[in-house]
């Protein structure tokens, strides 16, 4: 009997600790009329421009490193792939990277490089600035980017399909652009919502290069109201879930089959 | 994969190196070479000459402190999340419940090992603060005064706490292959020697599970300790754990000198590197039994 009442007493409490906070986010985010339940704080956040502001800058930040991240990634992947297997490992360790540094030492990094005194000042400047920020969120994002990208390119025989695609005339640039991309599109999908839910909330880099972004946003709401933070705490818990399960539905998603991912009829 | 592609002639192949320059150049610009930057720096008086007097500054009061203080949090936080989540993946995976429970929790971890930085915090200030839902109610209902028995939300337990909404999830996640790789067949064969549910455990279990455990420990240990924008959510800049005082330094030079503040993040990075290292050599080393 004890043997399995052990297993759900467990689960009970890892369920407690895990719900409760978040019962507890909403419970308060609720109550910001005294006395009564309300989505004043809700309310509240939306009305402000700071907020629109912020959120509007960090998705264009996020959507800049998501495009500029795929467009380094994807041919460099595929290059390799095809051309140099053996610097695999290379492209990879130095994807895998910034899992060992942390993104506070990363961006200390970059704004000493790139100083006002240094070759390339690009901090200072705004459109530096904002350069060196979608950069860093390459970096930090890279690791997903990579992971997702390499396994839809092992999926498919990239030699074949290329060999084929070239074989009817297409040049390099076209085999990649409509051939090797349409048939990894899930896979870039699935790298492009990891790495918007790593960079929407990103604090340590936007704060130290000074940008209104939503995670600094985020930070200051909390010093200032009470309310509110336990609103966005609720409505980013939510969007994480939509981002997550987006991703898992990109990465079932099969090449050839009929789905919102893959309208295209396949090539080969 | 590459068995069907015709030999290159030694012409082109040197014309193929060409297609690495975009991302290599890329990471040479905005990833290597600032981090390189910070190593030369770090070993280096603000004027250019060498020097150690930067990684021995490290040894300052303050700043050992501040690696102490990192150190033990992290540790206390991976300890909590591997015990944790150790159990927790037992249970689920060997313990006999239903599945959809399994399913459950595993996509519900997947969701909340990604939800870190600032709304955890705050979800945690509504839960464990001074007016928090559950601070509030074992005060009313239960009598339990937990602020003035000395637990804050805002100090180094509060934040273990905190920590282990993400790291419990991070383990069930990655300890749940060396758990699968479990095979029925030692336990019948134990049981069939007479062995006891303890003997097996203590015998065949742990040492097969040991590997992994550690390993998922340390990653769970450079997971917390790279840890920022929870802490600052949560204490402000006030706990003064390795990366705020990078921060801090980052914002104003509060060392005074900024070749420390290379120092400094040259420390965090070899902790980083160490844990990493030592985790993927284990991981190697368990998945020996996994095949």
């Amino acid at each position: 009997m004890t043997k399995r009442l052990f297993p759900w007493i467990i689960v009970v409490a890892a369920c407690l600790y895990f719900f409760v906070p978040l019962y507890a986010a909403f419970q308060f985010s609720l109550q910001m009329k005294r006395g009564e339940l309300s989505l004043a704080a809700y309310a509240s956040v939306f009305q402000s421009d700071v907020f629109v502001n912020a959120l509007v800058f960090s998705i264009a930040a996020s959507a800049g490193a998501i495009v500029f991240g795929a467009l380094l990634v994807v041919p460099t992947v595929y290059w390799v792939r095809l051309k140099l297997p053996r610097m695999r490992p290379v492209i990879e360790f130095i994807s895998l990277m910034s899992l060992i540094i942390p993104s506070v030492v990363l961006v200390f990094g970059q704004i000493r490089m790139f100083g006002s005194s240094s070759i390339i000042p690009l901090t200072t400047t705004d459109i530096g600035i904002n350069t060196l920020l979608v950069a860093g969120y390459i970096v930090i994002s890279l690791p997903y980017m990579f992971r997702a990208v390499d396994n839809g390119m092992a999926a498919i025989d990239i030699a074949t399909l290329t060999e084929a695609a070239e074989s009817l005339g297409a040049s390099r640039l076209r085999t990649v652009a409509t051939v090797i991309f349409p048939n990894i599109r899930a896979a870039i999908v699935s790298g492009a919502f990891l790495t918007f839910s790593i960079c929407l909330g990103e604090f340590a880099i936007a704060s130290l290069l000074n940008r209104g972004a939503f995670g600094p946003y985020m930070v200051q709401l909390g010093q200032d109201r009470a309310y509110e933070p336990a609103a966005l705490a609720i409505m980013s818990f939510a969007l994480t879930w939509v981002l997550m399960a987006l991703i898992q539905s990109a990465a079932t998603a099969k090449p050839g089959r009929k789905g919102w991912l893959t309208r295209k009829p396949q090539t080969p | 994969m590459t068995a069907n592609i015709a030999p290159t002639p030694q012409r082109r192949l040197n014309l193929d190196w060409l297609g690495m320059v975009p991302f290599l150049g890329f990471a040479l610009l905005f990833l290597l070479a600032p981090v390189f930057y910070l190593v030369v720096g770090a070993f280096q008086t603000p004027d250019g000459r060498p020097t150690f007097a930067n990684m021995l500054g490290l040894a300052d009061p303050n700043i050992a402190a501040s690696f102490w203080l990192s150190i033990r949090l992290s540790l206390a936080s991976a300890l909590l999340g591997t015990v944790s989540g150790l159990l927790l993946a037992h249970a689920l995976i060997l313990g006999g419940l239903p599945p959809w429970i399994r399913r459950a929790l595993t996509t519900f971890s997947g969701v909340a090992s990604n939800f870190a930085g600032v709304p955890l915090a705050f979800a945690f200030i509504a839960t464990l603060g001074r007016l928090g839902l559950v601070s509030v109610l074992l005060r009313d209902v239960f009598g339990l005064n937990i602020y003035a028995m000395g637990f804050s939300l805002f100090s180094f337990w509060g934040l273990a706490l905190t920590y282990l909404y993400f790291q419990m999830p991070l383990m069930l996640l990655v300890i749940t292959p060396a758990l699968e790789g479990m095979k029925p067949e030692w336990r019948e064969a134990a049981d069939s020697l007479g062995a006891t549910g303890w003997q097996y455990w203590r015998m065949v279990g742990a040492p097969v599970l040991f590997p992994s455990v550690l390993g998922c420990f340390l990653l769970l240990f450079a997971n917390a300790f790279g840890t920022l924008a929870t802490v600052i959510a949560l204490t402000g800049s006030n706990f003064s754990v390795v990366p705020i005082v990078l921060f801090q330094q980052i914002r104003g030079n509060v060392l005074y000198n900024p070749n420390l503040g290379y120092a400094l993040a040259l420390g965090m990075v070899l902790i980083m590197v160490v844990s990493n290292l030592l985790y993927i050599t284990l991981r190697a080393h368990a998945e020996r039994w996994q095949k």
